[in-house]
This record gives C-alpha cells, structure tokens and sequence, in this order.
C-alpha cells in the first residue's frame, strides 16, 4: 500500500516540477516574504520587539491569503485533469485504490506548498539576521510555528481542492469553483462576521458565537493562533484583534482537524466519480 | 478454465438500456472479438467487467471475483481506446509508475518498452509521441505482470498494418501462454482469423456469437461469381448464363452457397468460352453488417 502511495506521490511530484508549479509557488512564496520582511523592518524598532516576529506577523496576514490560494492552484486539476486527459479509466483498473490514488497525490502537492512555505519564509528570517543581527532569532519559534500551521493550512486547500475536483469533473468548472471557494472562505467569511458583529452591537453574537465562527474557519484559526502565540497581536488589524480573546487550543484543534475533515470529503466526492 | 463470466449483463443509462441480458463466457487462453457499431455496448460491457461503473442487472465473475475487487483488478489488464498518459512524464517514468503500482520490479520497464518497439523512446516525454506511439504504451503498460485477462478497448485503432500484424503476435503469445483476452473493433476485417471467437453487439443485445467459419455460414450470404468470356464469346456465355449481368465486360452474378459446385460444374462445361473467371465468397464487413442488420 505505501509503496503505490509513494509512488504516486514521486510521479505527481515530477509532473508539478514539470509543470512549473514548484518553481512557481516558491517564487511567489520568495518575493512576498522579502518585500514584506524589508518593508515590514523598519519601525520595529521602537516596539521593543524583535524584527522576525514582527515580520512573522505580517507573513502571516500574507500566508492566509496566498497559501490557500496556492494550494487551490496546484490540486484543482488533480482529478477533474485526469479525467479529461481520459487517464482516470486506467489509472482505476490498477490496484490501486481511491484513497491511496488521493492521498498519493495529496502527499505530492502537499511537498510542493512545504517547499514554497519553508523557503519563502527563510528569506524572511535571513532579512531578519542581516539587518538586526543574531539576537533576531528570538523570533525563530514564531517562524516555525508560522511553518507547520502553514503546512496544516495548505492540507486543507489541498483536499479542498481535490473536492472540488471531484465535483466539478471538468478542469475549466474546478477552477471556477476553487477560485469561488477561496473568495469565500479567505475574504466574503471574514466580511460576513464583520457585518454581523455590526449589526449585533456587542449581544449575544458577539460574545458567544461569534468566536466559535471565527475558529471554525481554518484560515481565520491560522491566523488567530499564529497571531496570539507570537504576542505580536499589536501589528495585527481587523478581525485578528479577537485574537487575544481565545483560548489557543480552539484555533489550533480547528488547525489539525480540518485537513483530516477536508481529505474524507474529498475520499466521499472521489468515490462517486463515475470514469 | 473459464476467467471471465458474463450472466444477463445489464447496464441503464436512465431510460436507455446500453446493455441488455448480455451472456458471455471466456475461457483461458481463449481470444474473443466484441463487435459493434458506435454506441452498441462495447465500451460499457469493458467497464462493467472492469468494475469502473456498477451493474444494473445481472452478474460478472473475473476468475471467481466481482469486478473491481482488488483480486480482479490483480488479475486484470485494460487498455483502454485512445490511450492517455500525462505528457509531462515519459515513457518509461510512467511504465516504472505502473509496474510499482502492480507490485512489480519498475527495472522491467526497458523491456517491456523494447517488447512494444519504445526501446529508444523511452526518454522522451510521451507529450511528443504520435498517437501510435502512445497506444504503445498503453499494450506496454498491459502486458506487465502476465495478466490472466485482458480488456483491449478498439486496440488497433491508430496503429499501421505492419504494427497491427506485430500486435496481434503479441497477443498470440499471451494467448498461449493462458491468457483470455476480450478486445472491441468497429469492423470485422481488422480482426479476421487472429481471434478464436466473435461476439457481435447491436443496441445493447448479443445478436451473434461463434468462430468466424460459423458466423460464415449462419449468415448464408450468397457467393459472387465472376466470368470474363473469351473474345467473339460475350454473346454465347450471357445466353448460358441468364441471371448474370454484364459490365465491363465481366459476367457477373450471386449464387446461394449450397449452389456452389453446380455453379463449378456449369463453368467447366462452358470452358472454352471462359477466358478467366473468380468465385468470391461474401467479404467479412459483408457478413458483419448482414448480421447486424438483420438484428436491426
């Protein structure tokens, strides 16, 4: 079984370095980490703390809105791909089954968003060094917990995106349906609470459930944990000022299971695929 | 030993029936070719036996298994019409890919290429094969771990005819060496003597099943006779022969098969006015059609 895993995993991870998807995520992950880390440098200097966890707080206002978005990018052809190029009929009478053709595929593209993420984010802390010198690496504990709950975040667009995959069966209405899906969990969720709070004015919303909405999106989560652990909620605006009014286990336990919830949905989407 | 059994196969789309109480048995080592138009069921009775889509009605066995069950897609090998692979990979990365999936040593690939005629291709992306370089490794990817059946889905569609010739020796020799093979064409002239059985569908229904020598004879298709009288002798010979017509210069007529010596016998008696003459029996796509039709 690992051996079939693993070996989708090697040829979907060759196809995506073909395919430029590696080159370019972490290029894209490179230049926004170093405009941020050398635009963000500057007034840290009166706040009293280090430079790299004040970068790592603007990192994360960036890796919410770009890790989702690359995730989505590189899976939303992973089965609806398939099935177009007419590889999908084989590919099924092989002994291989559903959910280790997904998760092979999932571990693959999963590599690819850890490499952009571990990569993008070094640039940071190598900006961080040279311009404040060692006593920056305070920061390096932000900095890696910025790194495994951006992988975390990444599984669960990756799945997301296999989902849509599933549904859509063709590449073009994957696309739209992933792009539809970032717009809505990355920017109309966060607008719909803001709203809401308006409207409600301080009652019951506000206070009881408002804070379970936030947690129940991952990307809200992500950011809530990275922004409350770092102590850097100050540099932080708009909804992540909540951040400090949650327990950190809420966001962190809606960190580890959505990837698991998101990867079953994609299994349940998978297996009414009809090639 | 039988591999593969079809019982009453059923399959709806709705309110259309794409197959109909189909009844079918492969035995090892036995090459069977399924027959039929565009839409008759071909494609839809390789997926039910394949275990992609589920039966309506009815029962398949792979060598005892239901279809699908890791048992049978172990034993089973399918290439399916116009086959694709990702363009990114090359030939030999995606046959590594598919021997590690069965199980197998991915060092057997270069052989399997060398088999197919890709031994030199195999580096090359399969983006920049030809489609007849791709439907070849899609026999390569096949022919791995010695299947007991295998599902070949209009296989020599794409390839040229000394490819076609080669291909079919391949398949001699999985056949001797045990393996049942099912593989679908459009026309009965592609499949002609290199297959043990024939199994004609239309609109779903198994309307004719047996050796190509059966299927010759159930179908009674007349014989077409050809006479080329000797010069000055046209006259003579169309009076000798009044159901023939003339053109080109060529008596030609049909005749029932069973007439077929006293056909002989009228033309030897007339040899001097025979400059040459032709006995054609009826051609397979003749045959194929005939039956078709008369199921129609």
């Amino acid at each position: 079984m690992f051996g079939r895993i693993l070996s989708t995993a090697r040829i979907e991870f060759a196809i995506a370095v073909r395919n430029r998807w590696v080159a370019i995520s972490v290029a894209m992950m490179m230049m926004f980490s170093l405009v941020l880390s050398v635009a963000g440098s500057a007034p840290s200097g009166d706040l009293g703390i280090d430079r790299l966890s004040v970068t790592v707080a603007s990192l994360t206002s960036l890796s919410v809105y770009l890790v989702p978005l690359i995730a989505l990018l590189i899976s939303f052809d992973a089965i609806a791909g398939e099935a177009e190029r007419g590889t999908l009929p084989l590919h099924l009478t092989y002994p291989l089954g559903r959910g280790e053709l997904l998760f092979g595929k999932l571990l693959a593209q999963l590599a690819v968003v850890a490499l952009a993420v571990l990569l993008g984010y070094a640039v940071a802390a190598v900006v961080a060094v040279w311009g404040g010198g060692l006593q920056e690496l305070a920061g390096l504990p932000a900095l890696v917990r910025l790194i495994w709950t951006s992988v975390l975040l990444g599984a669960v667009f990756l799945s997301l995106g296999h989902l849509m995959s599933c549904m859509a069966r063709r590449p073009s209405g994957a696309a739209g349906m992933a792009i539809g899906l970032w717009l809505v969990a990355i920017v109309l969720y966060d607008l719909g609470l803001l709203a809401a709070i308006v409207a409600d004015d301080g009652g019951a919303f506000t206070t009881r459930i408002f804070p379970w909405l936030l947690v129940a999106n991952p990307a809200d989560a992500f950011r809530i944990f990275n922004l409350a652990a770092s102590g850097a909620v100050g540099a932080a605006s708009g909804l992540s000022g909540a951040a400090n009014t949650i327990a950190q286990w809420k966001p962190l336990l809606s960190l580890v299971l959505w990837p698991v919830l998101a990867a079953l949905l994609a299994r349940a989407a998978f297996q009414r695929v009809q090639p | 030993m039988t591999i593969l059994t079809l019982s009453g196969l059923t399959k709806r789309y709705g309110a259309q029936t794409a197959l109909d109480g189909v009844d079918l048995t492969l035995a090892a080592g036995e090459r069977v070719a399924l027959l039929g138009h565009n839409g008759a069921g071909k494609s839809t009775l390789m997926k039910l036996v394949l275990g992609l889509i589920p039966v309506d009605a009815g029962k398949v066995s792979v060598a005892g298994h239901a279809p699908g069950s890791s048992v049978a897609r172990a034993l089973t090998a399918y290439l399916p019409e116009n086959a694709a692979f990702h363009p990114a990979l090359t030939g030999r990365e995606q046959i590594r890919h598919y021997l590690r999936l069965r199980g197998d040593d991915p060092a057997k690939a270069d052989g399997l290429l060398e088999r197919v005629g890709l031994g030199d291709a195999g580096r090359r992306r399969i983006g920049t094969y030809s489609k007849g370089m791709r439907q070849r490794i899609g026999l390569a990817q096949a022919l791995i771990g010695a299947p007991r059946l295998m599902i070949l889905d209009e296989p020599t569609s794409g390839l040229d005819p000394v490819s076609r010739r080669e291909f079919y020796s391949l398949l001699d020799e999985l056949s001797a060496a045990g393996t049942a093979i099912l593989l679908s064409s459009h026309a009965l002239s592609e499949v002609e003597a290199r297959t043990d059985r024939i199994a004609i569908l239309s609109d779903g229904r198994l309307v004719a099943e047996g050796s190509l020598p059966e299927l010759r004879i159930r179908a009674a298709l007349p014989l077409t006779v050809h006479l080329r009288p000797r010069d000055g002798q046209a006259d003579q010979l169309a009076s000798a022969f009044p159901e023939a017509s003339m053109a080109n210069g060529v008596l030609s007529f049909s005749c029932p098969a069973t007439d077929k010596l006293a056909v002989m016998g009228r033309i030897s008696g007339l040899a001097p006015q025979i400059d040459d003459f032709e006995v054609l029996p009826p051609s397979l796509d003749d045959i194929y059609s005939h039956i078709s039709r008369r199921a129609a």
